[in-house]
């Protein structure tokens, strides 16, 4: 027999995985209005894919197997995954992406609750690693792209690797804002003139800036619902925005500003969906404020400095270790326990 | 780079005689494990000289019933070993338990006042004996030499103030 | 006339279902047949019974006294014979049974002759010690003795007198109830405490959902000879905890393992007032108290209840339940006790009986892994990490569990309540405190064992070497005599014949009681 409370709120995982779902749309949606029905595609297949392997793994556990798909977590997964990495990609690597994330990052660390790395951004991190030339293939957006694919053209190209006759693979994608910054700057070209590219609209990628306003008005959903708290976006986006406007402020030739790290690649998703991942993120107020700030320095480093073009995913992969030593050292003051009163 | 080295080294020596671990001898941290019923089923007179002989490597640590499998692995903890389980030949982990003396039958030998390792028993040469409950170790070192087997061991129940709350038992395991 | 209020952190806003045991007045349940007074009622040492099975006693008598400092006394609630001093099932949380004295009502509900005391002119020290005898402890649930909190101790270390009204916990409406209608005397009770206290000011803490109890509370202290505010709160579960309550009115925190008073307040619930002013002014020690009677129930009510009533009596008056019965809670929803039977008593601090039915407490969902999503921790009003010890006392990490405060934890439910996965959290933090406190005491037995046993060994060590220095003075002085053989043999028949009559009278006991061997 279990003892008091007798009484619950009317809450449950499945909801709050909803409502992260639901926050995501409104990105979707913008993603499918500039970029085609590609990432409809992927998605649906990276949702597919992780429902087949997670009921596999909680088959093999022996646990029961419906209540645990029911949770929605690897939904989420999926669909955080599959925003993350090109959606014109063959099916393929959308599949090896969702095993490793599922399989690998989930269930090997113990299923929902215990896994130290957000599944989604292990996925991403070994496609990146493994396959670079296919995570290259992002689609151009739709203004500047030479061909338009329609649903039928793009599902054909996603599961057979072949394009309607005629056509090339340059003509449907392009490279990010991002990859083009990268690459215009060791051909000496500045900043400034890089921007003036057709590739960039008013703050970063043409088409894409709208898609991260969108993602960042499902983050303010997921915020004013409670499902996430302000600390890690904020803090996130705060130290970007600070060392990226510093870099820029001495050597404009050579760094982008602010507003671009703000809304160029991963960073809104990153900031409201990803590193706010409560099972592998921070849970002290103060440890968010860190643990997020952490995740948006070191955003700018990799992007800057490092090998790959952006940095959400190895940032948050990194902040995940720390998070124990965080938790430990950032421990709230206990009723009773604070040395100064009044 | 010799400079460095010295320096090093000195640095080295000071942090081991400054933050050096005071440690308890061996044999106190291990009484401090052991159940102190001193009821000798590990073969040794009481749970000191079990513990020294542990310390100097003469006994193993799987020879104590009443401290169960937790002591085992206290013990295997504190010693560096690997945990074993209890050694059946000196007995099995019994509920705690309570000696009561028939005071109809007892014939005041003192026999059990001697046995008690604890001085739990009251009692004076052909006067009735009694065991003062809250000293009773359990050990049972007070049934066998009873001439008139008037002493028997009670399992303590459980009541009001002893109660414990139990584990939640909901593993997601057992819910279909 | 307003006091800034310091809101505490978290807590959660349950459903309040108050309204529905509120449509009538306390009602004064009649005398049941039959009475079981628990010696365990308040915390600390069970009372010591003073009365024999078999003896008449008179309402208001004492039955069981205080024994120990932390103990008050227990006291016959209507006149009538003791049947029985025997274990009968009380309301804990372990269903099992613990001694009470079993009085049979005759029904002239007689009373003793009662004395009342005037607080002005007796010393204070008297005062406590009357309150303990009149068996006064804390009724807001936990029954703490009272007369240790009205202990004044260095001049002045108490300024502050705080009654607690908040009663937070849904459905349940005695304290609301008693300040509606009893506010006068509550308030005369605060005067007694504040005399014995030597409390510069007095307040009382009422949430915003009871507006006629703070009508009734403010009415009476207009007409109060000494200044009494009546500071309204929100309604948030758990500001009636007094913990949240000082928080709320004072902005200060009790210190961890400290009492209200290391921090110059005493809080006190608005029953409790009440039972001291019956106690002292009118001699009356604490047999009834109010009783709210509610959930599945065909007219849920406030009851005045004779302590001892078995529930079943208070259930009947009630009314049929209008659904499956599924169970009955001691308390609230957030931090009520199962009862296994109806025929558990009213204690002193029984503030509610709640009837069960799957529509109003539905069973709990299956709980799922915890995602740390540390709404727990929003919730939470003691300021814990309940995701971290919830970590911890699952995998019996019982020091780290402690490491992150676990004793600090008041039980209140909130992170239960609040937690998408329907983990039953508070469970494993009462699980782990209990293992805590066992393993404690057994240390502590495994050491006083440790002691007595070293001194045995000392003991013996020093009568051998008696022995031996008087034997050598012995053979110094004698040194041919024979050695006293013959006694020893009439020692050894002695002992023989001895147990020859003892095993007789085994014999004969086997014979006569075939069942106890």
């Amino acid at each position: 027999m279990l003892s008091s409370p007798y009484i619950r709120e009317q809450s449950s995982v499945s909801v709050i995985m909803l409502k992260v779902m639901l926050a995501l749309i409104p990105g979707i949606a913008a993603y499918v209005w500039y970029f085609g029905p590609a990432i409809l595609i992927s998605l649906g297949v990276a949702s597919i894919a992780a429902l087949i392997f997670e009921a596999a793994a909680v088959a093999m556990r022996g646990w029961p197997v419906r209540p645990v798909l029911m949770d929605g977590s690897a939904l989420v997964t999926a669909w955080l995954l599959a925003l993350s990495i090109p959606p014109i990609a063959p099916w393929w690597l959308t599949v090896a992406g969702v095993f490793f994330a599922i399989i690998v990052a989930k269930h090997l660390y113990g299923g929902l609750g215990n896994n130290i790395f957000n599944p989604a951004m292990v996925g991403y991190a070994v496609l990146i690693i493994s396959f670079p030339v296919q995570m290259t293939h992002w689609p151009a957006p739709l203004a500047l792209a030479g061909h338009h694919l329609n649903l039928a053209d793009t599902a054909h190209f996603i599961f057979s690797d072949t394009l309607p006759a005629g056509e090339k693979i340059d003509a449907i994608s392009s490279a990010t804002p991002l990859d083009t910054l990268r690459t215009q700057l060791q051909l000496h070209r500045s900043v400034a003139a890089i921007e003036q590219m057709p590739i960039f609209g008013y703050f970063a990628g043409k088409g894409s800036e709208t898609v991260a306003l969108m993602f960042l008005l499902g983050g303010v959903y997921l915020w004013l619902t409670r499902i996430i708290t302000w600390h890690i976006p904020l803090a996130l986006l705060t130290a970007l925005a600070l060392v990226a406007a510093v870099f820029h402020f001495i050597d404009p030739q050579h760094y982008a500003g602010a507003w671009f790290h703000l809304v160029a690649g991963g960073t809104i998703l990153g900031a409201f969906f990803i590193a706010t991942d409560p099972i592998s993120g921070a849970t002290t107020p103060r440890g968010k404020l860190i643990f997020g700030a952490a995740i948006g320095l070191l955003i700018f480093l990799i992007r800057e400095f490092g090998g790959y073009p952006d940095g959400v995913a190895f940032a948050v992969l990194l902040m995940n270790i720390a998070v124990p030593l965080i938790d430990a050292y950032t421990q709230p003051p206990v009723y009773g326990h604070k040395k100064v009163q009044k | 780079m010799s400079g460095l080295a010295i320096l090093l080294g000195a640095a080295l020596g000071y942090a081991a005689v400054r933050f050096k671990v005071k440690e308890d001898p061996m044999v106190e941290q291990i009484d401090a494990i052991l159940p102190q019923t001193q009821c000798g089923q590990c073969g040794f007179p009481g749970c000191k000289p079990y513990a020294e002989a542990m310390a100097t490597g003469k006994a193993d640590i799987n020879q104590c019933p009443p401290g169960g499998e937790e002591g085992i692995r206290k013990l295997a903890a504190l010693m560096g070993v690997e945990f074993k389980p209890l050694n059946a030949e000196h007995g099995e982990p019994k509920p705690k338990s309570l000696a009561v003396i028939d005071e109809n039958i007892c014939i005041g030998c003192t026999l059990c006042i001697q046995a008690c390792p604890v001085d739990a028993i009251l009692g004076a040469a052909k006067q009735m004996h009694t065991v003062i409950a809250s000293e009773c170790t359990g050990c049972e070192l007070c049934v066998a030499p009873c001439p008139v087997d008037c002493i028997s061991m009670v399992p303590i129940a459980e009541n009001v103030a002893t109660w414990k709350w139990k584990y939640p038992l909901i593993p997601l395991k057992a819910l279909h | 006339m307003t006091h800034p209020i310091q809101n505490f952190h978290g807590g959660v806003h349950p459903e309040e279902n108050k309204q529905v045991s509120t449509q009538s007045p306390i009602r004064v349940a009649p005398i049941p047949q039959q009475v079981f007074v628990p010696l365990r009622q308040h915390i600390g040492e069970p009372a010591r019974p003073c009365v024999a099975v078999g003896d008449r006693v008179r309402k208001g008598q004492i039955i069981a006294k205080a024994d120990g400092y932390i103990s008050v006394a227990a006291h016959a609630p209507t006149s009538g014979t003791v049947t029985a001093i025997a274990l009968h099932p009380v309301p804990h949380p372990s269903g099992l049974s613990d001694p009470c004295i079993h009085i049979t009502a005759d029904g002239k509900d007689e009373w003793i002759e009662r004395i009342a005391v005037d607080y002005r002119t007796t010393n204070i020290s008297t005062l406590r010690n009357h309150l303990r005898d009149m068996g006064i402890a804390g009724l807001g649930g936990a029954a703490f003795p009272t007369f240790i909190k009205l202990n004044p101790g260095a001049a002045g270390a108490v300024k502050t007198l705080l009654l607690n009204g908040g009663e937070c916990e849904p459905w349940i409406s005695c304290d609301d109830m008693t300040m509606r209608e009893r506010a006068a005397e509550v308030l005369q009770g605060a005067a007694i405490m504040r005399c014995m206290l030597h409390a510069d000011t007095v307040l009382a803490g009422i949430e915003d959902n009871k507006p006629e109890a703070i009508a009734a509370m403010r009415e009476a202290a207009r007409n109060c000879d000494f200044p009494v505010e009546i500071i309204v709160v929100p309604t948030l579960y758990p500001s009636g905890g007094a913990k949240q309550m000082i928080k709320l009115i004072t902005g200060r925190e009790v210190p961890s393992g400290g009492r209200s008073t290391d921090i110059g307040v005493a809080t006190f619930n608005v029953g409790t007032a009440y039972a001291v002013h019956r106690a002292i002014n009118h001699g009356e020690p604490l047999i009834s108290r109010v009783v709210t009677v509610t959930g599945n129930v065909g007219r849920a009510q406030n009851f005045d209840a004779l302590i001892g009533t078995p529930i079943q009596e208070l259930l009947a008056l009630a009314g049929d339940a209008p659904e499956p019965v599924t169970g009955y809670l001691m308390g609230g929803p957030m931090m009520g006790i199962e009862l296994a039977q109806t025929e558990i008593p009213v204690v002193k601090a029984t503030n509610c009986i709640l009837v069960k039915s799957d529509r109003l407490f539905p069973p709990p969902p299956r709980a799922l892994p915890c995602i740390r999503c540390t709404r727990c921790a929003d919730a939470c009003p003691a300021e814990l990490q309940p995701q971290e010890l919830y970590w911890h006392a699952r995998s019996k990490n019982f020091d780290k569990a402690q490491d992150y405060q676990l004793f600090d934890c008041i039980e209140c439910g909130c992170c239960s309540y609040v937690c998408p996965s329907h983990i039953p959290l508070v469970q494993y933090y009462r699980y782990a405190k209990s293992e805590i406190s066992a393993r404690e005491k057994e240390q502590q037995a495994a050491d006083h064992a440790r002691s007595r046993h070293e001194s045995r060994l000392m003991r013996i060590e020093r009568e051998q070497r008696e022995r031996a220095e008087k034997l050598a003075m012995k053979a110094a002085v004698k040194t041919s005599d024979a050695p006293a053989r013959p006694a020893d043999d009439a020692k050894k028949a002695a002992i023989q014949a001895a147990i020859e009559r003892a095993k007789i009278q085994q014999a004969d006991n086997v014979n006569n009681h075939p069942s106890t061997k």
